[in-house]
């Protein structure tokens, strides 16, 4: 047998197998977005059968009527005023927190950043409890607030660290000359900084509009009335035994709302594999 | 405001020193209200016999008292969560390091390779996944139906054993692997060739180069991600909350799990608080291990 003959077999074997347990990998997936397509009542009895043997729609405009005669699309927009006003507040304050770390020398600021770090290792969930208690006191308890303001006020270490890493990463001398023609810090921030920054803001928008659209647990904790539901908080009612067993309906649900994190996924693959990769925390 | 010399407000806030606290006002407020505040208020509740509806009246240390003396729950609950934590990380950093091993030979496909391969990691954590895992491991779920394709015949209640039902849990969280892969896949690509070339002069096989030049110099990205999925891997809730309940009889019921029950279904919200204290004190202390044992396995010199 020849070098190249062997060496073809080598890659043909090598796609077959890459490939092979890439299918395995997004199988539950293809399987979930193939069922919402098949009438509800042949899902499980043809659950071995990947494609639908007829294609019906009838799940979609099932699951979308929603339940307690709220239609998803109200979760949907609940969902989008969250995720969006969130992540505008988390880059706006973790841009700023930023700047001040790279470029200002001020008191207490080394125990400032240890504080950003801590904050980093300290997840929502060891949070859940202290927060529930303290946002109680304050009133917030069943209205967006305390899925919303928090962020304004840069509380995820992990896009404050992202940032300050880039802004380390561009030249002070830009800085330098504008102190010389006279600028501030703060328009050293807003006219140079800011602008050359757009790739780590980026990167940090993709990451924390999808943490956003997925959170769940502070939905359950402080959203107590449907009509106010995100989609992560509603899908998991869909579905409890009882409010529903149309398996379709749920399905097709579950796939309209992984849409926009797969919509991101494909359209900005690039920014999210930098982010994990030069960072990545979570994922 | 006292200075050398008087400046005008303006001026003032143009110091080096008082733009820096500007700046990072936003954090200096947002740690002590979302942060230090609850914590400290959730401090005093876990001494306190509360439970939301009523005042509460301190008890002293009898939320700890009976958490380590009368709650077998709790230790269940504690050896679930060591469990699943310490056969899940282990495994998905595996996985990754072997799949991104795998995809370093770049060809025309690994594009796509590596975006099959992210993809469960991007919407692992969202409730659709969650939902959708349930109901694969059901009796007549996809999973018993395939095995009956490959001549298993069997109606097996996964999610009804005491011994399969956390691994369904971990199984999920293995396939999550894509985010670890990513950064071993750009350290490895960080490694420099000559070293391999050295090495080969040597007369070291492939074998030895991925153990002598290859995992020595990823020990570093091993241990963030060791540290880091480990937090995460004892803070899991979502799933657990979906897909088991920490049914059947507590054998998946996770520490977050148990301490929402306590606090927001039973409402022994004081309880709860101390739950809370004690989850942050285990995460404290694995860390310090975690950290303590870098010196022995983590490569820290240059290339």
């Amino acid at each position: 047998m020849g070098m190249t003959t062997k060496r073809t077999i080598g890659k043909i074997v090598y796609h077959v197998l890459v490939c092979g347990l890439g299918l395995v990998m997004i199988y539950p997936l293809v399987w979930m977005i193939m069922s919402s397509f098949k009438p509800t009542q042949t899902i499980f009895t043809t659950a071995n059968q990947l494609i639908p043997s007829q294609f019906v729609f009838e799940n979609y405009a099932n699951g979308w009527k929603g339940f307690a005669k709220i239609s998803f699309a109200v979760f949907f927009k609940n969902s989008l005023f969250i995720s969006i006003i969130a992540t505008i507040g988390t880059l706006i304050s973790s841009a700023l927190v930023a700047f001040g770390f790279s470029r200002c020398k001020f008191w207490g600021k080394k125990i400032l950043f240890v504080a950003m770090l801590l904050s980093m290792m300290l997840p929502a969930q060891v949070l859940m409890i202290p927060q529930y208690l303290w946002y109680q006191k304050l009133g917030w308890v069943g209205s967006y607030k305390p899925l919303i303001i928090p962020y304004f006020f840069a509380i995820q270490g992990f896009f404050v660290y992202q940032i300050t890493n880039f802004i380390d990463g561009i030249p002070r001398e830009l800085d330098e000359a504008a102190k010389i023609d006279g600028c501030s810090y703060y328009s050293i921030f807003f006219r140079i900084i800011l602008p050359l920054t757009t790739p780590a803001l980026i990167t940090s928008t993709i990451f924390s509009f999808m943490w956003r659209w997925d959170d769940f647990l502070s939905a359950l904790l402080y959203i107590n009335e449907s009509a106010k539901y995100p989609v992560s908080l509603a899908l998991k009612l869909f579905c409890d035994p009882g409010s529903s067993s149309d398996y379709g309906a749920m399905f097709a649900m579950a796939t309209i709302s992984i849409m926009p994190a797969v919509i991101m996924f494909i359209c900005l693959q690039k920014y999210l594999v930098e982010g994990i990769s030069t960072s990545g925390l979570k994922g | 405001m006292k200075g050398k010399r008087n400046l005008t407000f303006k001026q003032f806030l143009c110091k080096e020193s008082i733009a820096g606290v500007v700046f990072c006002s936003p954090f200096i407020i947002g740690f002590l209200m979302f942060m230090i505040v609850p914590m400290g208020i959730s401090l005093y509740y876990s001494f306190c016999d509360y439970n939301i509806l009523t005042p509460a009246v301190f008890s002293g240390a009898k939320n700890y008292i009976k958490m380590f003396t009368d709650d077998e729950v709790f230790w269940q609950t504690i050896g679930v969560t060591f469990y699943f934590a310490f056969v899940s990380v282990p495994l998905r950093l595996i996985f990754a390091l072997i799949v991104a091993m795998i995809l370093l030979k770049t060809t025309k496909a690994t594009g796509f390779y590596r975006a099959a391969y992210y993809l469960p990691s991007i919407i692992g954590g969202s409730v659709a996944v969650a939902v959708l895992w349930k109901r694969m491991w059901a009796t007549d779920g996809v999973i018993n139906t395939l095995l009956s394709a490959i001549g298993i015949e069997t109606s097996f209640a996964w999610l009804g054993n005491t011994n399969t039902a956390i691994w369904v849990l971990i199984v999920l969280a293995v396939w999550q692997f894509g985010s670890s892969m990513l950064i071993f896949l750009s350290a490895l690509k960080q490694i420099p060739v000559s070293l391999y070339e050295a090495a080969t002069v040597d007369g070291a096989n492939k074998w030895h180069q991925f153990w002598k030049v290859t995992l020595p110099l990823l020990t570093p990205n091993i241990f963030f991600n060791l540290v880091m999925q480990m937090i995460n891997g004892f803070l899991a809730f979502t799933q657990c909350f979906i897909i088991t309940q920490g049914k059947p009889l507590n054998s998946t019921l996770f520490y977050t799990v148990y301490m929402y029950q306590q606090s927001f279904e039973f409402y022994n919200t004081g309880y709860g608080a101390a739950l809370a204290w004690i989850m942050l004190v285990i995460i404290g202390l694995i860390t310090l291990l975690l950290f303590a044992t870098k010196k022995f396995w983590v490569y820290e010199g240059g290339f």
